[in-house]
């Protein structure tokens, strides 16, 4: 066990290195950027730098690499609560479908939207689909709860099941659209279905970043109550938690954290399942602690996974869905495996 | 009217009345009536589904008033409706027969859990689960990770959580506990309702249900029996619990005899 480390170098160390894969993944891609030149661009030297390698650096790379460090520190921490929540390691908002019912909302808003996001292709973005996805992630995860959660914690069976049976209706629904679709939609369609960081513009950074504020703020303000719930609900009642009230409040705000991330940027599995083990094997289940920790670590592995992502088939690009799952899945196969006597 | 002297003398720590419950057109609890004192440990017995767990659920509030029950619940004579949830919570706790707590928490955090509803420095807050982790003897175990304990000391971890809980309760305290010995040593068993004992003894409400009457007999000041959702039996170990009584809500033949060196019943199934 890690736990003898304390939290504080834990959280040094884990922000230092999340730093330098920063800088670092500036430097990886199809144009090649020395790593002196890559810390400068990050610096008011920047303007010394000849012009092209300014533009890849402030328009293309530093854009991707902070909308990776958003986006990995929403999904790691909405992982940490909806497995809090479900009082079940296993629940990931990949796994349990949430992300795909975001999904279906983010392409009917694609889809119903369409004629608007050629004149305000800025609300379309930071908006509509976000609000879809959110919708959709919300219905999920409420429909996934009730189905799967009993008084002893969440069926992993059920839970699983309802997953499969939402995912493949999400998929049923987003081939639907793409079949009825005109030209414009199935553009827009396809290049949102790649699950790619690839087009990071600031806006979306911007409602990226805003999100991860203030979901970060309010999940910290309900870890003692979700450390309550982790003993079961009855318990975490009988410690003066309005449990039914903060259920509510953290299926809302995980999903709207999905909804954020999948209208962004896709889907984008086992990020909220790998980084809350990891986090828990450092710390412990304490949310306190857990949280800001599964951010960083978050932000950190989505920002690696996507820069493999960029070289492992130069010079063309493997969406970073692909790499996620590469390494989450055998890791869920081997939670599973280690689950196996309590399903 | 001895009643009316016994209600001046001994304060309520929680009524309830016209309590009645049903579950899947069964019924559960039938019209129960009762009143629970301060300073006294009042135990509830009966058969196997006969409605204990479910009346102490419905006291501890862990069952709505929506689900079929219809009834109204006082603490320290004011209605349940009228509490705030995390003041009652400083003064009522509740130890569950079983908990489903799978995460690995070291034991020091379970308890810990317990300060949730409290405001106490990290001083205070440190001597106060140091205390309790001792009392119910799993200091040594404080580092320990909880999911790898046995079922009797996570059961004692669980109770330490729960004094933890209300140790700032001052004079108005109520301990339930849902079968607290069932996964206990005889050693353990006795020390964990001695505590329940000497908390009485210093003014809280107890309400135990357990199985062993022979326990009940030895740390009750009050029984009550129940059996198909109605109190058979209220009184001192000595009135409740009485042969007859007994044979006729367990179906099995008993002998009621005195403690060789205690006042107090002993009773062996034949």
């Amino acid at each position: 066990m890690l736990r003898q480390i304390p939290f504080s170098l834990l959280m040094i160390f884990g922000s230092s290195l999340l730093l330098l894969i920063a800088v670092f993944s500036i430097v990886v891609g199809p144009m090649s950027i020395s790593l002196s030149d890559s810390f400068k661009g990050l610096t008011p030297w920047a303007d010394e730098l000849p012009s092209h390698i300014q533009l890849v650096i402030h328009q293309i790379r530093l854009p991707r690499t902070l909308l990776c460090m958003s986006v990995g520190a929403i999904l790691a921490i909405s992982g940490t609560v909806m497995q809090g929540l479900f009082r079940n390691p296993l629940a990931e908002p990949g796994i349990i479908g949430v992300s795909a019912g975001a999904g279906l909302g983010a392409a009917i808003a694609i889809v119903v939207f369409s004629s608007v996001a050629m004149q305000y292709p800025l609300l379309m973005n930071i908006a509509a689909v976000p609000l879809f996805a959110f919708l959709g992630g919300a219905l999920t995860t409420l429909l996934v709860y009730s189905l799967g959660t009993s008084k002893q914690g969440t069926s992993v069976a059920v839970m699983l099941l309802a997953g499969v049976a939402i995912g493949a209706l999400s998929g049923a629904g987003i081939g639907y659209l793409n079949f009825i679709a005109d030209d414009q939609m199935l553009r827009d369609l396809s290049l949102w279905s790649m699950g790619s960081l690839a087009g990071a513009t600031w806006s979306s950074i911007m409602l990226a970043t805003v999100s991860l504020v203030i979901l970060l703020t309010i999940f910290m303000r309900n870890a003692k109550g979700l450390n309550a719930l982790l003993l079961g609900e009855a318990e975490a009642g009988h410690l003066g938690i309005n449990t039914q009230k903060l259920k509510r409040r953290l299926i809302l705000l995980t999903a709207a954290g999905v909804g954020v991330t999948v209208s962004i940027s896709g889907m984008i599995g086992f990020i909220g399942l790998i980084v809350p083990h990891l986090g828990r094997m450092m710390t412990g289940p304490d949310h306190k602690v857990l949280l800001p920790l599964s951010a960083v670590m978050g932000a950190l592995l989505l920002t690696i996974a996507d820069m493999i992502a960029r070289i492992a088939v130069t010079p063309a690009e493997l969406p970073v869905g692909i790499v996620t799952a590469i390494i989450g899945a055998p890791f869920f196969l081997y939670l599973l495996f280690k689950q196996r006597g309590r399903m | 009217m001895p009643l009316i002297s016994n209600l001046t003398i001994k304060k309520s720590a929680m009524h309830c009345q016209h309590l009645h419950l049903k579950l899947g057109g069964k019924v559960i609890l039938d019209d129960i009536n009762l009143q629970i004192h301060q300073g006294e440990v009042t135990t509830l017995l009966g058969p196997n589904g006969a409605g204990k767990s479910s009346l102490l659920k419905i006291l501890s509030d862990e069952i709505k008033a929506t689900a079929n029950t219809h009834c109204e619940i006082s603490y320290f004579n004011e209605p349940k409706a009228r509490w705030d949830r995390g003041k009652l919570a400083k003064h009522v706790g509740i130890l569950p027969q079983q908990s489903s707590l799978t995460f690995a928490f070291t034991v020091r955090e379970v308890v810990e859990l317990g300060l949730l509803p409290l405001s106490l420095s990290r001083k205070q807050a440190n001597a106060v689960v140091d205390d309790t982790l001792q009392k119910v003897d799993v200091l040594h175990l404080a580092d320990r990770l909880y999911p790898l304990l046995s079922g009797g000391e996570k059961q004692r971890v669980h109770f330490a959580r729960v004094l933890t809980q209300i140790s700032q309760a001052g004079d108005k305290t109520i301990l339930m506990l849902d079968e607290p010995t069932s996964a206990l040593d005889l050693s353990h068993q006795h020390n964990t309702l001695s505590i329940a004992r000497t908390m009485a003894n210093q003014g809280a409400a107890v309400i135990i249900v357990l199985h062993d009457l022979n326990l009940a007999a030895q740390y009750s000041d009050r029984v009550l029996i129940l059996n198909e959702g109605k109190i058979q039996a209220d009184g001192t170990p000595w009135q409740a619990l009485t042969a007859p009584m007994i044979e006729q809500v367990y179906q099995h033949k008993v002998q009621v005899l005195k403690h060789p060196s205690a006042d107090y019943p002993v009773v062996y199934a034949l």
